[in-house]
């Protein structure tokens, strides 16, 4: 690697390095996405697809602002708030994608923490493996969506019930998967650790929270898209500013084309969000050798 | 048969069993038995093979020695102490790598250090005169991902080292590694033990390697001894030490005279 940067000629190219590399990735996801479209907007030609109930991408991407203006949910039932007070169109729709996001991350924060620390005592303190494992085991095929009227009991309306939803549909999986990770730990390191004398609390934090990582941070990004999924189930019952409000004043208002144009978004969200965290694996997980794709060449 | 007339447990022993026995899984149905009446003496500084074939109990012998396992019957021994625990001063190394991937090479090799609590400067100092002994000074700051079978084996070796341990227990360190690397792990191996002064307890299922190795080869057998001293397979077994004994037993006889003929 050293050597390829040593000989590298002086820059002839403006574009810098990381995007040249990217964009063939790129290239290929607007061509999935396009390829999509495209037959929609073919069915949409043809005549098949009624624009009313099922308006193509053209459609409802195209009148953004018109669109926009309905993302300002915090405000317009206030009595006496027209519809051109409070923030502009584009305004309110940064801040919903933001508070969204805020409670999404906020949660997954909070799912993490919790049940690494919980799935970690599981294994060091017996009597929290026999005292908490059976019940997080009875609770965790519990759908996440029984538990909002729970959130709502709690802690009414706004962004607590939103957040624990998140941290509830993470959570029980979370421990369990620490607890198998810690199992999976090749024994060989902890013997190591053994034989230099290491206590169990080094051996712990020297030897086994390092070797879960990866896995864990592998688990965490395959529950962030479920943490994206029950935020609005969350946000519908009321959170000031959120998609799921969008999505829910969409329903009522039957207005397929903001329905669609929440869901490119959420769809934008999400995938933004999965990259954040591929970049966040990188930083911690910076001794993983890149392991996508080894099996292409089958 | 009377009882073995051992010699007494001395503090100059590196390692010695009586006795010992190992069943996994004591007490359950899938209970097996992995050892069973090892004896065992090891002095410093020597070198032994542990020979047998895959299952037959040799690195749960090694496991014993290490304190990583408890016997289920007899006794361990290292240096006048009953071994209770693993402990510094018997290193483990074993088959597969078990660097941990997300140190690198000099703090692999000063994790026994860090453990103790030692502080950077004197670790760092002390993993490159480990890694010097094994001729990897340049690899210091490099990842185990970045290094070759060979190479990690090497780190692992050094990681042992640093520990200044008395006794080396070796559970087929180079049996994942190709015929030509395995050859010159042995060498330096030697040289790192003659350097050391270190007991060396190597187990291994290649007869090559246990005869380019040892000082003493430990074979493991299953079948039991024979009981009845009227058994073909007792008839065997005198034959074959009447053979090895023969020479022996000619030489002693020819120094002898030799004595009695300047007398």
């Amino acid at each position: 690697m050293a050597g390829a940067n040593a000989s590298r000629p002086p820059r002839r190219l403006v574009l810098p390095e990381a995007v040249i590399r990217a964009a063939p990735r790129i290239g290929w996801a607007l061509m999935s996405v396009g390829l999509f479209a495209g037959i929609w907007e073919l069915l949409w030609l043809c005549g098949v697809t009624d624009p009313k109930l099922l308006p193509p991408p053209h459609i409802f991407l195209g009148n953004f602002p018109e669109q926009a203006k309905f993302f300002n949910t915090a405000q317009r039932w206030q009595i006496g708030v027209g519809l051109n007070t409070g923030p502009s169109a584009g305004m309110a729709l940064v801040i919903t994608v933001l508070a969204s996001a805020a409670r999404v991350f906020a949660g997954l924060l909070i799912a993490s923490v919790l049940s690494i620390s919980i799935g970690v005592a599981v294994r060091y303190f017996l009597v929290v493996e026999k005292l908490a494992l059976p019940t997080i085991t009875l609770l965790s095929p519990v759908s996440p969506i029984a538990w909002l009227p729970v959130a709502i009991f709690v802690f009414g309306i706004g962004n607590a019930p939103a957040i624990f939803m998140v941290v509830v549909a993470l959570f029980f999986h979370m421990v369990l998967a620490t607890v198998s990770q810690i199992d999976g730990v090749n024994r060989n390191l902890i013997n190591v650790a053994r034989t230099m004398g290491a206590s169990k609390w080094q051996i712990y934090s020297r030897v086994i929270v390092p070797a879960i990582l990866p896995g864990l941070l592998m688990v965490l990004r395959l529950n962030m898209f479920g943490a994206w999924m029950v935020v609005l189930v969350a946000e519908s019952t009321g959170v000031g500013y959120g998609l799921g409000q969008v999505i829910m004043l969409a329903r009522n208002t039957f207005n397929p084309s903001l329905v669609f144009f929440t869901i490119a978004l959420i769809g934008v969200l999400g995938f933004c969000s999965d990259w954040l965290m591929r970049l966040l694996q990188r930083k911690i997980l910076y001794w993983m050798p890149e392991t996508t794709g080894v099996l292409r060449g089958l | 048969m009377v009882s073995k007339p051992f010699k007494p447990i001395s503090s100059q022993d590196a390692v010695v069993c009586r006795n010992v026995s190992k069943v996994w899984a004591e007490g359950t149905k899938r209970a097996h038995v992995a050892l069973r009446d090892v004896d065992l003496d090891v002095t410093p500084g020597e070198f032994i093979v542990l020979l047998g074939p895959s299952g037959c109990g040799k690195s749960t012998l090694l496991y014993l020695i290490a304190g990583l396992e408890r016997e289920s019957g007899g006794e361990v021994w290292s240096f006048g102490d009953r071994v209770a625990g693993p402990s510094p001063e018997r290193s483990l190394i074993f088959q597969e790598t078990s660097l941990f991937p997300w140190l690198t090479v000099g703090q692999n090799a000063s994790f026994g250090l860090s453990i103790r609590g030692e502080s950077a400067g004197a670790r760092r100092t002390a993993a490159r005169e480990v890694l010097a002994r094994v001729g990897l000074t340049e690899a210091i700051d490099k990842r185990p991902d970045e290094l070759s079978g060979g190479m990690r084996q090497r780190v692992a070796v050094a990681r042992a080292l640093a520990m200044r341990p008395k006794v080396l227990l070796m559970d087929e360190p180079f049996a994942a590694l190709d015929v030509q690397t395995r050859a010159k792990m042995q060498d330096f191996l030697l040289d790192v033990w003659r350097d050391s002064g270190a007991s060396v307890l190597f187990v291994t299922h290649h007869i090559d390697e246990a005869v380019a190795l040892a000082d003493r080869i430990v074979v493991f057998t299953s079948r039991p001894r024979p009981r009845d001293p009227f058994s073909p397979e007792a008839e065997l077994l005198r034959r074959q030490l009447t053979e090895l004994m023969r020479d022996e037993v000619d030489r002693a006889f020819a120094e002898q005279e030799a004595v009695a003929a300047t007398a």
